[in-house]
């Protein structure tokens, strides 16, 4: 069954809205208006105002009281209508939630999710289109997930929903509206995409692609078009989680590929990227390369809105076909 | 014609304060003038909103219709040479009065190089003299404009700062700390709330739990001001301005409305009735008050103001074909402004391959 990533995104909220009354929405327009992308449609009708709940434009607000409503027993989904508003509130997610436990020597629990769109969007200019990977991703004491389809979407939703930690959840705008196909197994409601576990989107020998978000679609485009004109064979990882990172599946694929590039939309310097680089050097996998990694970012400059320019911030297939070029010394 | 009148307003609510004088004592030329400026944001908007659909302007665009008498009457109200403006993203009506011609205006919503701000700032994000945005980020704008009336006060400038906010971004917790920390240092600021009633699909009732914003300075003084009628804005702008350089920050409530949903993707259906919108659209409207207004005090006649409003259609029309015209920035404002005072050098691209340098 086809389905968009906003869908199975709602169904993932419904079927943990279902199993548990302890969990609720809130959120800026998550209720009457249906969310401002639509994702929580149909939640107000069925769940009501007790579990589904409009908040003023108050970020620092809700999301206190949402870690707070955590620590005090329930299940909060913290909608933030973009990430780029949740860093109106970007203390409560890191000092409050992420270090609670810790901090408490164990007392303090906060099973909450944050989530809402993050990553590149179309024409809105610097304030609106960035990518919080690396952002949160720094952060000990958080999970950290990127769904890319509507299976991940799905299963790393509702696995971030019965984690008993706060939990990072990045959509993409430009995702939404996307469709793909889901198995019987994951649209039944005991569907879960573990936590920690890059997934092989599709398996190659030359070189490792690791990407997360909208841009394992760049890799994957990037991969046909490489095998297609050069003959070149990827492999192309959908890393689904940035924290924990699951380096063992990069490491084990570089060994085999004994070449890496990563491919993401955030700015280059201290990005998801780098990481990667840094814990591939940090691995046994250094001694099987046989190139210089490299990354594919966003450009290290604000996103400006003008289309020409908005064209040459973000990377598209063609930067991953033209960074895997440069690897491999193809002209 | 006659050349002057005196035309009365609303009583404004006032929140530990004295209300100003509802006599307000006009001109025809001043009347003209705020016709013919709300008549062009109008015209503006509605062309915006044309080019949107057609797809020419892309991802967000809040249109101010139903709005106008704000900008034009505050504006008129302030010292241009003196004064600051810092509001949030529904700004293409600031930024026409604030003195960018429509076809810059018009340029940055179509992303095109003589944009307010060579086409990378976009519809949310116009500046200029004394005008600092613009600004894309409910309620952020506020503080920076308390900001602006320190360093005003600070440069013995004389001039007061005007920080605006809607109803939506009223309950901001940073709101109350730019009030608390004006009023601690006497800051000439002055906080407008543009009510317009709606904080995108949420109603002020839906969100506030004192939807009296006049009075959410607390300790700060207020005015409720009907911000459908022009004269009345004007009035009660000059009136806080001289309030706030004598005493420090002071609240103005704009109670307005907005025709058009939240942004243009907003399909306004879910929250609010089309009879209230026609309802404010027919009886409220601060154009057609105005027009009322000007035949009343034997200022124009009927067919002189159907003029101009047909001149001003003409204008705009011809402001956006050059907006259009004007094509799309040049390659070197990609990497300009990233700092100030300093070229940038090798700028990464998306991959490895790509480097920029001013």
């Amino acid at each position: 069954k086809m389905v968009a990533v906003r869908d199975a995104l709602q169904m993932a909220m419904d079927e943990e809205m279902e199993k548990d009354d302890k969990v609720i929405v809130l959120g800026e327009e998550v209720a009457v208006y249906h969310g401002a992308y639509k994702v929580t449609r149909g939640l107000w009708e069925k769940y009501g105002d007790k579990r589904v709940i409009d908040t003023p434009i108050t970020e620092a607000g809700f999301a206190g009281i949402a870690v707070g409503a955590a620590m005090g027993g329930i299940k909060p989904i913290c909608e933030f209508m973009t990430f780029n508003f949740a860093m109106q509130a970007i203390d409560h997610v890191i000092n409050s939630a992420a270090k609670g436990h810790y901090m408490s020597a164990g007392i303090l629990n906060c099973p909450i999710v944050f989530r809402g769109p993050n990553g590149s969007s179309a024409g809105v200019g610097a304030q609106h289109s960035q990518c919080f990977a690396a952002w949160y991703g720094a952060c000990p004491g958080l999970k950290v997930l990127a769904p890319y389809s509507s299976e991940d979407a799905k299963g790393l939703l509702k696995s971030a929903i019965v984690d008993p930690n706060p939990v990072v959840f990045l959509e993409h705008e430009l995702m939404y509206g996307v469709d793909f196909e889901m198995s019987d197994e994951a649209l039944k409601d005991d569907f879960y995409v573990p936590i920690g576990k890059a997934k092989i989107e599709r398996e190659g020998t030359d070189i490792t692609l690791v990407a997360f978000s909208q841009p394992v679609g760049f890799a994957l485009e990037a991969a046909e078009i490489l095998q297609a004109e050069y003959g070149v064979s990827c492999e192309v990882i959908n890393l689904r989680t940035i924290r924990p990172m699951d380096a063992e599946t990069i490491i084990n694929s570089v060994k085999k590929t004994n070449r890496l590039n990563t491919v993401e939309s955030g700015w280059p310097q201290f990005g998801v990227g780098s990481e990667i680089i840094a814990r591939v050097m940090e691995s046994e996998a250094f001694d099987y390369l046989d190139a210089p990694i490299f990354r594919v970012t966003g450009a290290d400059i604000p996103t400006p809105y003008a289309k020409n320019l908005e064209d040459q911030v973000f990377p598209t297939a063609q930067n991953v076909v033209n960074s895997v070029k440069h690897t491999l010394g193809l002209k | 014609y006659s050349t002057e009148y005196t035309f009365e307003t609303r009583v404004c609510d006032a929140h530990k304060m004295e209300a100003p004088p509802t006599s307000v004592t006009t001109t025809r030329e001043e009347c003209l003038a705020l016709l013919t400026e709300m008549m062009t944001i109008r015209r503006m908007e509605t062309a915006s909103g044309e080019l949107y659909r057609s797809k020419k302007i892309r991802g967000f665009c809040h249109l101010y219709s139903g709005q106008e008498a704000i900008c034009t009457g505050m504006v008129a109200g302030l010292d241009r040479k003196k004064d600051g403006i810092t509001t949030a993203y529904r700004v293409h009506g600031w930024a026409h009065s604030l003195g960018w011609p429509v076809e810059n205006v018009v340029a940055e919503l179509l992303g095109n190089k003589i944009g307010v701000s060579n086409g990378k700032g976009g519809s949310m994000h116009m500046y200029g003299e004394n005008f600092y945005g613009g600004n894309g980020i409910v309620g952020a704008q506020v503080p920076v404009g308390a900001g602006v009336a320190l360093a005003y006060k600070y440069l013995n400038q004389e001039g007061v700062s005007v920080s605006l906010y809607g109803d939506g971004a009223s309950n901001q917790g940073q709101v109350f700390e730019a009030y608390n920390i004006a009023k601690l240092w006497d800051l000439p600021a002055i906080f407008v709330c543009e009510n317009n009633k709606y904080g995108m699909g949420t109603s002020a009732e839906r969100s506030s739990g004192n939807t009296k914003y006049y009075t959410r300075g607390d300790y700060v003084p207020g005015l409720k001001i009907d911000a459908m009628d022009v004269l009345a804005v004007k009035n009660a702008t000059e009136y806080a301005r001289a309030f706030a350089l004598e005493n420090g920050p002071i609240v103005l409530e704009m109670e307005t409305y907005r025709y058009h949903g939240h942004s243009m993707s907003d399909p306004d259906t879910t929250y609010r009735e089309k009879d209230e919108i026609k309802n404010m659209r027919t009886n409220y409207d601060p154009i057609i008050s105005l027009k009322a207004r000007m035949i009343e005090a034997g200022f124009a006649e009927e067919a002189e103001l159907k003029k101009l409003e047909k001149d001003v259609r003409k204008q705009v029309t011809a402001a956006i074909a050059i907006a259009e015209a004007a094509g799309p920035p040049e390659q070197d404002q990609l990497i300009a402004h990233i700092l100030s005072g300093e070229k940038s050098t090798n700028v990464r691209g998306c991959d490895i391959t790509l480097s920029y340098s001013e």
